[in-house]
């Protein structure tokens, strides 16, 4: 799966290729001929099980994922995407509770889209999400190659991230996430913030992404999540990357 | 304790009654031994006297010889007896008697009785009883002799004894009070602890605890009171519960129903982005028919949307996250996102620090200012002040205002101030959402008219939201 990503940037900036698993038929072929017609190929399933097997035969650039699906639940396919791979993820999802929110982030979804979303929601969040993705290279490398931050290493141009030398698997956002905080650190950027940049959503409120977004983050690069060292928490304004 | 609570009077009830009880029968009782004492220490004398008098016949002859006086009242003297023997201007015995015999008594005893009065001299009770001597002629005829004698003791011992009676009445009586006053002090608390109780449970139901109940003890009334204060309690508790889950079945169903339309409704807004890219190139009706469909599919989509959000704040599931934020950043915000920023004129001092929850901010400006911008006239204002704890935002339009019979409803759902903007894009739910968002802040949004015209809606928030 790992071998896809780079192959995958010419793809993006063309046709990205979007894998739709979504059990309602209408729904389906709504967002088929939506997407389809804003230039993405999409390949669409009924179940999560057909969407896993169609992930290994035909890798897809991003998933669509409904939250609520027959047998194999979406947040069970997100478990298992998220544990074979970075692919980039969007929940879309009927329920706008906040635990079904938090539960999808936390199973690692990149973003979420609330039922009824209008195709060009959709699609401005699914080129969001392919962009910090990382398949678009930064335009000259003028930082240095690897940046070091105790034993975390960051290549900005490889967009490798390492911890005590060994490479850590982070998805999109987590990925971008970490290059925005570390660009400046020691300063506390807002959720909002973080929200507008990491997520490029011009709206309020979703700063349960962010915080679900950190959580992940944090389990990955800490040494005792529970008391972070890397990404700390500045209560009622935001986060900040160190000081270490 | 209450000066005429029911204590107050329960003890006075049974006090009054055990003092009028002991002082009938203390009283009673006294005055019987008190006759008793008195009339046998009377008898006694009488009789002393006339055995004595009896003892001393014959008399001899009239008028009595020298020594026979003497002789009388030396026999009727005794250690606690002094007498005094009268006959005519004759005397004999003690002198000092004499101011103890009233005129009654001499005539009482003149003819011809034996009779008695008590006197008090120098403060000590005296008895004085006196008789008259007949002569039995010779023929065997009787005939009063003018003798009289007259006898006194004292009734010091008796009035002793009388003295005593009284004080063990008192002293029963006393007692008798102090045990009451003791009895009655137990039967309040017997009576007022279920009654304080009662009180209490009456109170917490009231308040709103259902599961009020009290302990039934024994079986008097105030058992059945218990009982059926229980019963009412529980009674209510069932209305209630049955009310409350009649009124959770109909949320959840608005809740389902609204859930249930997400689909379908994903599904057209959807094929409506298709079709809108599409429209313009279709001829007449069928290009209207699109246009048409896709507007109302947008309108469905808002309005399920806001069906979802208010059934939240019914179930109470809406939750508050609040982050310490500049007031205008998030207002400004609020306007850019929605191309409002040309349309409103914005006095929003930057520096304004409030904990609030961004995202329901945003929900509230975009309700107020697309109110505002919908029905009344441009330009719209918005001005953001802070006063102590709390933090203000108006916005204000130039239209007409509202009309007084709409004032009171403007925030109420669904509400449609006339027929021609029932239809005018918004949900009809847009300004209800806006004040439950408000009230979650523990904040307040009111609706009135401007000195010049124009609406004006008010919001007030905390700046610190009190979170539990």
């Amino acid at each position: 799966m790992d071998e896809r990503i780079p192959s995958g940037a010419a793809i993006v900036v063309g046709m990205p290729r979007v894998l739709l698993i979504e059990d309602d038929q209408a729904v389906r072929e709504g967002l088929s001929m939506a997407l389809g017609g804003r230039g993405h190929a999409v390949d669409a399933v009924a179940t999560g099980e057909e969407g896993l097997a169609r992930l290994a035969s035909r890798p897809p650039d991003i998933v669509v994922l409904d939250l609520m699906l027959p047998g194999l639940d979406g947040f069970e396919v997100c478990r298992r995407i998220r544990a074979t791979g970075d692919l980039p993820i969007i929940m879309l999802t009927a329920r706008n509770e906040d635990i079904d929110v938090v539960a999808g982030l936390a199973a690692g979804a990149d973003d979420y889209v609330v039922k009824p979303a209008r195709a060009q929601v959709l699609e401005a969040r699914i080129r969001a999400v392919l962009r910090r993705s990382g398949q678009t290279p930064p335009s000259v490398p003028a930082q240095p190659e690897i940046e070091q931050h105790g034993d975390l290493g960051v290549d900005r141009a490889a967009l490798t991230v390492t911890k005590g030398g060994k490479p850590v698997a982070l998805a999109p956002t987590e990925l971008r996430l970490l290059l925005e905080l570390t660009q400046v650190p020691g300063r506390v950027l807002s959720r909002q913030y973080l929200l507008e940049n990491v997520w490029e959503h011009g709206y309020f409120g979703d700063s349960r992404v962010v915080d679900a977004c950190v959580q992940r983050l944090r389990a990955k690069i800490e040494d005792d999540s529970s008391a972070p060292v890397f990404v700390q928490t500045v209560r009622g304004f935001g986060y900040r990357f160190g000081p270490l | 304790m209450k000066l005429w609570g029911l204590r107050t009077r329960l003890l006075l009830a049974f006090s009054l009654l055990v003092v009028i009880t002991a002082a009938t029968v203390a009283g009673g009782a006294y005055v019987q031994s008190r006759t008793v004492i008195l009339q046998q220490a009377q008898d006694a004398t009488a009789r002393v006297l006339v055995d004595k008098a009896t003892a001393l016949y014959p008399l001899g002859p009239l008028p009595p010889a020298g020594g026979t006086l003497d002789r009388i009242s030396g026999e009727l003297s005794d250690r606690d007896l002094s007498s005094l023997v009268l006959y005519e201007d004759q005397s004999s015995g003690n002198e000092q008697l004499r101011s103890l015999i009233s005129p009654e008594l001499r005539e009482e005893v003149g003819s011809g009785n034996v009779a008695w009065q008590r006197v008090v001299t120098k403060g000590v009770p005296m008895l004085v009883v006196g008789t008259r001597f007949t002569v039995e002629l010779p023929g065997g005829k009787r005939q009063a002799s003018g003798i009289e004698a007259y006898i006194a003791r004292s009734m010091a011992s008796e009035e002793e004894s009388i003295a005593e009676l009284a004080t063990r009445a008192w002293l029963i009586g006393g007692a008798a009070l102090v045990f009451a006053i003791g009895l009655a002090l137990l039967a309040a608390r017997g009576v007022l602890r279920p009654v304080r109780e009662l009180g209490e449970a009456a109170h917490r139901l009231g308040s709103g605890d259902l599961r009020a109940r009290i302990s039934v003890r024994g079986s008097d009334e105030l058992a059945g009171v218990a009982r059926t204060f229980n019963e009412t309690a529980e009674a209510l508790e069932r209305h209630v519960g049955e009310l409350e889950r009649m009124e959770a079945d109909a949320r959840r169903f608005v809740a389902d129903v609204s859930h249930e339309l997400r689909t379908p409704l994903a599904a057209m807004t959807a094929v409506a982005d298709v079709l809108e890219q599409e429209a313009s190139q279709l001829p007449g009706d069928a290009g209207r028919a699109a246009r048409l469909s896709i507007d109302e599919t947008h309108h469905l989509t808002r309005l399920v949307n806001d069906l979802i959000e208010v059934s939240r704040f019914d179930a109470k599931a809406a939750a508050l996250a609040p982050e310490e934020v500049d007031v205008a950043e998030v207002v400004a915000a609020s306007l850019r996102i929605r191309g409002w920023t040309a349309e409103v004129e914005g006095d929003l001092p930057a520096g304004i620090f409030a904990g609030l929850d961004p995202r329901r901010v945003d929900v509230i400006v975009a309700n107020l200012v697309g109110n505002a911008l919908r029905h009344g006239e441009k330009p719209v204002s918005l001005r953001l002040s802070e006063a102590g704890e709390w933090i203000t935002l108006e916005v204000a339009d130039r239209g007409p205002g509202l009309a007084p019979e709409v004032l009171p409803h403007v925030f109420d759902r669904f509400y449609k101030a006339d027929s021609a903007r029932a239809r005018s894009g918004g949900s009809g739910l847009g300004l209800a959402i806006a004040w439950e968002n408000a009230r979650l802040h523990k904040g307040t949004l009111i609706a009135e008219n401007g000195v010049d015209g124009g609406a004006v809606f008010t919001l007030r928030l905390p700046r610190q939201v009190v979170t539990a």
